[in-house]
């Protein structure tokens, strides 16, 4: 394979050559490689199981490579612990982070090499160095709050504080963005940039093309495991970038959401999804949905936009009856469902997409076409008994029609990728008889040629007449598919908008709560 | 070809428990035999004649096993449905006083098949009321089985033990009269090689209850639903399934099977209920369960070691103390509980590894 390569100046600090690593059968580095040179922003792309991660991770030392080389400021290093790592400046900065919510921001970021006046641990001697090292990177955080108080943009701040505490000179950082909203992603940029500027080197792990040109000067393509391109940013665009990481041309136009949508509300609710006054209680707060009242047409898409936390779940968790409602009433067209069983739900016309897959849409250890009837078993029963010969031809159709790999549906479905998995449950919710589905997170950890499938699979759903209530934490996938946007915050819907008025700009302070619209009934 | 080499794989996970217990059970047992100064192969040889050389020793294997596999099977279904039932022991119990109180109550001269078929549902329903309990309470409360099921043990026993010694036993002893009807026939009455072995018919019944539990949990939609609940609970709800109804009713019927246990012992074997008749085969069950990976056909086939093991103690008495079986019986749970997934993952690098030399291709 031809790689087009970047020339690189100085010597790079990171050098990793020809790494190998297998997860039982699974080849999740098959030669890859990356050099990073020092002092710069480097994006490390590629679709999700493209091995990124596990390059990643065994750079900072918490994976062994089965094969290959690891340099570090040019010496080798290959094998090395986490502690020889950070020891040598490695920090990484998961996607989840790791911080214990009953410490304060400053005890958080020392923890582990706690500065100590005469045995006792010297908490103002911490906050001190907490309130220097803010200062001077520009991460502010409050030094002496709870960290289960903050926000999640201010808990990763402290996050990247930590790494830096420990001298990292080598900051890594898995999907920053997935949690933040837009201000707060702007407001990282400015962080990074400047931590860059002060010596350190960043690499970024995304997938999000648009932060790749906004922030990185250098880019390491992955695909399947392998290193398929290095190329300079300012001499590439997103539809090159994306070309290497799929290995054929991407329709980003149509990801971009330049495409014409439908007059809202125009066939009323006979067969669509009311929301009535909705409150629902949270695991941690009494009214995690607060008075939440909203329609869904049949044939309109209805975006949900906001930061991850402020009751998206809970609400389409009420609205799928895997959670009571506190107050307020749930109506598919005249049928009132609120008190219904997710079973008479079901047959009564809704479809359910859940936003974790893992945990609520899927029976990993289930096989495919197992899972392909899962909440419909009853239909593929006669007498109490599974009709296996139903179950095996409705799989087969299925995993056709929705271009299910591998072919073989008595494979587990914790074998599938993350794409085929989804695949699995878009499949199995868009083939029954249904009026209303419900939508979470459809395309989160997909690839992006699985991304255009499903979001293709959601349009022509809608455009068959069916209301789609579409909760997603990616706002660049609320804009393209949406016919109408609402945002949540704080567990209310704080504005409803025709997509034509939206845009990231006039959603972003809504979702941060900045700006408050009327509590907006759309009926 | 990947279909075989799945199918390898997962017969290879089913019998590891099995080997680990067999390797474990010949190790440690050289050594405490070698400790008594008696020469290993000779024991063993004693062992296996005392068991399965003779059709006496045989029957008394099966009639073991046959209780063995209630218990393993009870505790099995339980953990399918992601339940820990450590209260068979106690299911066990309540099933033969269950039956020995029906056999009692039915008037002599009743016809034996509705007699037998009467006492069989009573252990049955006795042994499922136990295990409803922790069922119900960890649905309603959130109670954990574990915890609820052991103490169900105390109480049952000691509730069993009170009404045999204050109401329905035999003076100077702690059993009750013997049935007027609902005894079950010993094989050796149509086998006469059998002679002297406590194996009954019993263990027709409960070959018919291992065959059952396997079609219902792999092809029934109850079954379905049961290994759901057990595997991803939320992820069943999700699908429309009530997990707590699913969990009572687990536990319902896991308690069926380890009272149907009951049987083969006062319908098959005494004709009487006596009290402590269970003897640790509910707990042994934990293991037989653990052993057989939940799976009904290796339930059985982990009921039959067990059970050599057990009556391999009494024939080799001769020259090493019984207890030897008791002590390995005791390390088998060790060693299946703390290396099994130990064991597990290092067959697993050793397949990874020999993949990687046949190349990535496959």
């Amino acid at each position: 394979m031809t790689t087009p390569t970047a020339q690189i100046g100085p010597a790079p600090v990171v050098r990793m050559t020809g790494i190998q690593k297998h997860f039982g059968a699974v080849h999740a580095n098959r030669s890859a490689e990356i050099e990073v040179a020092a002092g710069e922003i480097h994006a490390l792309v590629g679709e999700n199981g493209a091995g990124k991660s596990t390059l990643m991770k065994i750079l900072s030392g918490m994976l062994p490579a089965d094969g290959g080389r690891v340099e570090v400021g040019g010496r080798d290093v290959t094998g090395w612990s986490t502690t020889q790592a950070i020891v040598a400046g490695v920090g990484m900065v998961h996607q989840h982070f790791m911080l214990v919510p009953t410490l304060t921001v400053a005890e958080n970021v020392v923890l582990g090499r706690e500065p100590v006046n005469v045995g006792t641990f010297d908490r103002d001697r911490a906050i001190r160095e907490v309130e220097t090292l803010s200062k001077q990177s520009g991460l502010i955080v409050p030094a002496e709050r709870l960290v289960a108080d903050l926000s999640v943009g201010e808990a990763q701040r402290v996050e990247i504080l930590k790494t830096l505490y420990r001298g990292a000179r080598i900051l890594l950082l898995d999907e920053p963005t997935a949690v933040l909203s837009p201000p707060e992603v702007t407001e990282l940029w400015g962080v990074l940039r400047r931590v860059r500027d002060q010596g350190t080197t960043i690499i970024l792990i995304t997938h999000k093309l648009d932060e790749v040109m906004a922030v990185t000067e250098r880019i390491t393509v992955m695909r399947q495991g392998a290193t398929v391109a290095q190329l300079a940013t300012r001499e590439t665009t997103p539809e090159g970038i994306a070309r290497a990481m799929v290995g054929r041309e991407v329709d980003l136009a149509i990801r971009d959401g330049q495409r014409v949508t439908r007059e809202p509300g125009r066939t009323g609710t006979a067969n669509g999804l009311i929301v009535s006054n909705l409150t629902v209680r949270g695991a941690r707060v009494e009214r995690a949905v607060n008075d939440v009242s909203f329609t869904v047409a049949p044939g309109e898409i209805l975006g949900i936009a906001g930061v991850e936390g402020n009751g998206q779940t809970e609400l389409l968790e009420a609205i799928a009856g895997l959670r009571r409602a506190t107050s307020g009433r749930i109506q598919l067209g005249a049928l009132d469902i609120t008190a219904a069983t997710v079973r008479e739900r079901a047959d009564a016309g809704l479809s359910h997409i859940p936003e974790d897959r893992h945990q609520r849409g899927l029976i990993l250890d289930y096989s495919v076409a197992d899972n392909l009837i899962l909440g419909q078993q009853h239909r593929f029963t006669q007498r109490g008994v599974l009709d296996r010969h139903a179950i095996a031809t409705n799989a087969a159709e299925q995993a056709t029609r929705f271009d299910i790999r591998p072919a073989n549906t008595t494979a587990k479905v914790r074998d599938l990728s993350g794409g085929n998995q989804q695949k699995v449950v878009i499949a199995r919710e868009l083939s029954r008889h249904f009026i209303v589905l419900l939508a979470a997170q459809p395309t989160r950890g997909v690839d992006v040629g699985a991304i255009e499938f499903i979001h293709d699979a959601l349009r022509r759903a809608r455009d068959a007449g069916k209301a789609i209530l579409l909760v997603s934490a990616e706002l660049r996938e609320i804009l393209t598919l949406s016919d109408r946007i609402a945002v949540m915050y704080g567990g209310r819907i704080v504005t409803v908008m025709p997509r034509s008025d939206a845009s990231e700009a006039v959603l972003g302070p809504f979702m941060t709560g900045a700006r408050k619209g009327s509590q907006a009934d759309a009926a | 070809m990947r279909m075989t080499e799945s199918r390898r794989a997962a017969l290879e996970e089913a019998l590891l428990p099995l080997a680990v217990a067999l390797a474990v059970v010949l190790v440690v047992g050289d050594l405490l035999i070698l400790a008594y100064g008696e020469a290993p192969g000779a024991v063993w040889r004693l062992l296996l004649d005392g068991t399965w050389g003779n059709a006496y020793g045989i029957g008394q294997v099966l009639y073991k096993a046959t209780t063995l596999t209630c218990t393993g099977l009870a505790v099995a279904l339980a953990l399918r449905a992601g339940l820990f039932n450590i209260g068979a022991e106690g299911q066990l119990a309540a099933g033969g006083f269950g039956a020995a109180v029906m056999g009692l109550a039915l008037p002599t001269g009743t016809p034996s098949l509705l007699a037998i078929g009467a006492c069989v549902a009573a252990a049955a329903l006795c042994g499922s009321a136990v295990g409803a309990v922790p069922g119900v309470l960890r649905a309603r409360f959130g109670a954990h089985e574990v915890i609820v099921t052991i103490m169900m043990n105390f109480i049952v026993l000691a509730l069993l033990n009170y009404v045999v010694a204050a109401k329905l036993h035999v003076p100077e002893t702690l059993h009750t009269p013997a049935l007027e009807a609902g005894t079950v026939g010993r094989v050796a009455a149509t086998f006469p090689a059998f002679h002297g072995s406590a194996l009954n018919w019993t263990i027709v019944l409960v070959a018919a209850a291992v065959v059952s539990v396997a079609w219902y949990l792999f092809r029934t939609r109850a079954g379905f639903e049961l290994r759901a609940v057990g595997l991803q609970p939320d992820a069943a709800e999700y699908g429309g399934v009530s997990v707590s109804r699913t969990w009572i009713g687990a536990m319902a019927l896991s308690g069926a099977i380890a009272g149907l246990g009951g049987v083969n012992f006062v319908l098959g074997y005494k004709g009487y209920y006596e009290d402590g008749f269970a003897g640790g085969a509910g707990f042994l069950g934990i293991v037989v369960a653990l052993v057989g990976r939940n799976h009904p056909l290796g339930v059985v086939i982990a009921a039959l070691f067990f059970a050599t093991l057990s009556q391999g103690g009494l024939a080799i008495n001769a020259m090493v103390p019984k207890q030897i079986v008791e002590v390995l019986q005791g390390i088998v749970i060790l060693a299946i509980a703390s290396s099994v997934p130990e064991v597990r993952r290092l067959v697993r690098k050793a397949a990874g590894a020999r993949r990687a030399d046949t190349g990535a291709t496959s």
